[in-house]
C-alpha cells in the first residue's frame, strides 16, 4: 500500500468546539479516508464531525527553527491576561 | 413466528462471522478496523433477534443455544452470507448486496408490530446505511480502478449474482410474519435494492448479468459446503467448553 496517500484527521467532539487533530491514516481518496477516519477514530462516540486533510497539504514549522520561532515570546509576559482585577460579580471567566 | 426471526438472526450472525474472519488479515490497518466494526454491527443485531426468537419459541433456548448448538441443517440463513470471503472484491460486493437489501428492510420494519424488531430496526437502518456507503465506495473504486481490480470485481459479480434472488424470497414462516405485520414483505424491496445496486454498478463501470440461475435453499437448511466449515470453527469453543462464561 506504499502509494496510498496519507491523511490527517480532525474531529469535533461536539457543537461549539473546534475540530482537533487526532491522528492520521491512509486512504486512496478523500471519501475512503473519511470512511476510515470514522472507523479508526470514532469507535467510542468521540465525535460529531470529521475533517480529513491530505497530509501533503500541511506546511509545518521546522523544529530546527524553534528557537527563533517561539523563544521571542518568552519575555513578553504582558501579553498574558494576568494584570487585570476581575470584579467578583463577573464570576468565572 | 420465531422461525422467521431465526432466519434473520442467522443471516446476521453468519455474515458477521464471515466479516470477522478478516480481523488481522485486511489489506490495511484502516480496513482491519472497519471490517470487524461491520461484523459487530451484524452480530449485535443477531443477538437481539436470537433472544427474541428464543423467547417466542418458548423452549428455553437462549442466544448461545441458538448460535452455538444447532447443526448446519438447522441454520436458515440465505446462501449469500455464507459465501467465502474470497478476495476484497468479493467481500465488499457481498456486503453491498446484503446491506442494499437490509437497509430498506429495516426501514420498513420500523413500523413492525413487534417491539424487539422495532428496536433492532432503529439501530440497523443506520448501520446498513453505512455499510452501503463503505462497501459501495470500494466496489466503485475496484470496479473502476486498475486492470487487475476491474478483473477481480467482474469475477465477484459473476460469482455472487446468483445469490441475489434468495434475498427477496419469503419462506412460509416469513410470509406468516409478514402477514402479521411483524416483518416487512421481502419481494416489495426489490426496486429499492436495484436502485442502489444499479447506481453503484454504473459508477463502477460494471454490468449485472441478467441470465443468472438463482441459487437457493438456505431457508430450508440446504447449504453450500462453506457453511459447515464456518460453523465448525465458530462453534468449536462452545462445544469444547459448554456453558463457559467470561
Amino acid at each position: 500500500m506504499g502509494e496510498t496517500p496519507l491523511w490527517e484527521v480532525f474531529i469535533r467532539p461536539r457543537n461549539g468546539l473546534a475540530h482537533k487533530h487526532v491522528g492520521s491514516l491512509h486512504g486512496a481518496d478523500a471519501e475512503l479516508a473519511l470512511s476510515a477516519a470514522r472507523d479508526v477514530y470514532t469507535r467510542r462516540g468521540e465525535g460529531g464531525s470529521i475533517w480529513v486533510v491530505p497530509s501533503a497539504a500541511i506546511t509545518a514549522s521546522d523544529p530546527a527553527h524553534a528557537d527563533e520561532m517561539f523563544d521571542p515570546t518568552a519575555d513578553k509576559i504582558y501579553r498574558h491576561p494576568t494584570f487585570y482585577d476581575i470584579p467578583d460579580d463577573v464570576g468565572h471567566m | 413466528m420465531h422461525e422467521a426471526l431465526l432466519e434473520l438472526a442467522d443471516d446476521h450472525l453468519i455474515l458477521g462471522h464471515r466479516l470477522s474472519e478478516w480481523c488481522g488479515h485486511a489489506p490495511m490497518l484502516e480496513e482491519d478496523l472497519a471490517l470487524p466494526n461491520m461484523a459487530l454491527d451484524c452480530i449485535g443485531s443477531a443477538r437481539t433477534l436470537y433472544a427474541r426468537a428464543g423467547e417466542l419459541e418458548g423452549a428455553g433456548r437462549d442466544e448461545d443455544a441458538l448460535a452455538y448448538r444447532r447443526g448446519e441443517r438447522a441454520f436458515r440463513n440465505c446462501l449469500l452470507v455464507e459465501r467465502e470471503n474470497g478476495d476484497f472484491a468479493q467481500t465488499m460486493l457481498r456486503q453491498l448486496m446484503f446491506a442494499a437489501f437490509m437497509e430498506p428492510y429495516w426501514h420498513a420494519a420500523l413500523g413492525s408490530t413487534d417491539e424487539a424488531v422495532r428496536g433492532v430496526a432503529g439501530k440497523a437502518t443506520k448501520e446498513m446505511g453505512y455499510h452501503i456507503r463503505h462497501a459501495g465506495e470500494w466496489v466503485i473504486r475496484l470496479g473502476d480502478g486498475a486492470p487487475e481490480s476491474t478483473l477481480r470485481m467482474g469475477r465477484a459479480v459473476e460469482e455472487l449474482a446468483p445469490y441475489a434472488d434468495e434475498l427477496f424470497a419469503s419462506s412460509a414462516a416469513a410470509r406468516a410474519a409478514e402477514e402479521a405485520g411483524v416483518l416487512p414483505e421481502r419481494e416489495a424491496l426489490r426496486p429499492a435494492w436495484e436502485a442502489v445496486m444499479s447506481d453503484v454498478m454504473g459508477q463502477a463501470g460494471l454490468a449485472w448479468p441478467d441470465d443468472v440461475w438463482p441459487q437457493t435453499g438456505g431457508r430450508e437448511g440446504r447449504h453450500t459446503e462453506a457453511l459447515g466449515h464456518l460453523l465448525a470453527e465458530m462453534q468449536s469453543v462452545h462445544r469444547a467448553h459448554p456453558g463457559a462464561a467470561w
